[in-house]
């Protein structure tokens, strides 16, 4: 599986994740999906709505999210997934992670050591959610639309 | 009667990509039996092992929280909204 980042969504993640520490960052991965995997063109960053235990717990609320997915529709794009960052911890799934995660989604974790971030790897659950399969990161800018474009472009610039 | 039920996107996967579904019931325990009668895959990722609902999974018809209400015993009609709501959590332990 292969999940494509706009060099500057991961730079905004990184950014988070750095500027959180040492408490955990997380916010939306707002895009599409094509025939290639998911295309991330922008992230939502969210307040962590844990009232302790932030340094190596997130959430994100119901009413938080259902703003993230109404913004995405706003922008044509959807919820890809979601990212959190791992303070002094590899960007490796816990099984906290494991226990609480929905389907489909692609969960970027983004590791911060002493502020400065480091790996970034992206995970989605097994179907029989007996664990995650690490997606592999392309980053890199949406390729430009072909200017007689013969198939429906899957990817609307302007959303990023 | 059928009631209308919002899919969230992580779970469209399951359900041909559809982001509403016509489900029947009489109360919410009886919509969700429904949607994973129709799309068994979705039934552990909304259940756990003993079978409650998983505490990341929020379900509300129309803007209450039925958790607030009488939980999956609360009825509904084909005038009324289920959604099916995530909360995102995690952490490195």
């Amino acid at each position: 599986m292969l999940l494509t980042l706009t060099p500057a969504a991961l730079h905004r993640i990184r950014l988070h994740a750095a500027e959180a520490y040492p408490e955990e960052c997380c916010g939306l991965l707002l895009g599409s999906e094509g025939e290639g995997g998911k295309e991330v063109l922008d992230v939502l960053p969210m307040g962590n709505a844990r009232e302790e235990s932030r340094t190596r717990r997130f959430l994100i609320s119901p009413a938080d999210y259902a703003r993230g997915e109404a913004v995405a529709a706003a922008q044509g794009l959807g919820v890809m997934g979601f990212y959190h960052s791992h303070p002094d911890h590899p960007a490796r799934p816990s099984q906290f992670d494991l226990d609480h995660a929905w389907p489909w989604c692609s969960y970027v974790i983004a590791a911060v050591e002493n502020r400065t971030p480091t790996a970034v790897k992206s995970w989605v659950l097994k179907d029989d959610r007996s664990g995650f399969d690490e997606e592999i990161i392309e980053s890199r800018d949406p390729a430009p639309e072909a200017p007689q474009a013969a198939p429906a472009p899957r990817i609307r610039a302007g959303g990023a | 009667m059928a009631t209308r039920v919002l899919i969230p996107t992580p779970l469209r996967a399951y359900t041909g990509k559809q982001e509403a579904l016509l489900l029947e019931g009489k109360t919410v325990g009886e919509i969700l039996a429904s949607l994973t009668a129709t799309y068994a895959p979705l039934k552990r990722h909304l259940y756990d092992d003993a079978g409650a609902l998983r505490n990341f999974v929020n379900v509300y018809v129309n803007d209450e929280d039925i958790r607030y209400l009488q939980k999956e015993q609360t009825r509904v009609t084909d005038a009324d909204t289920v959604s099916i709501i995530p909360s995102i959590a995690g952490g490195r332990s």
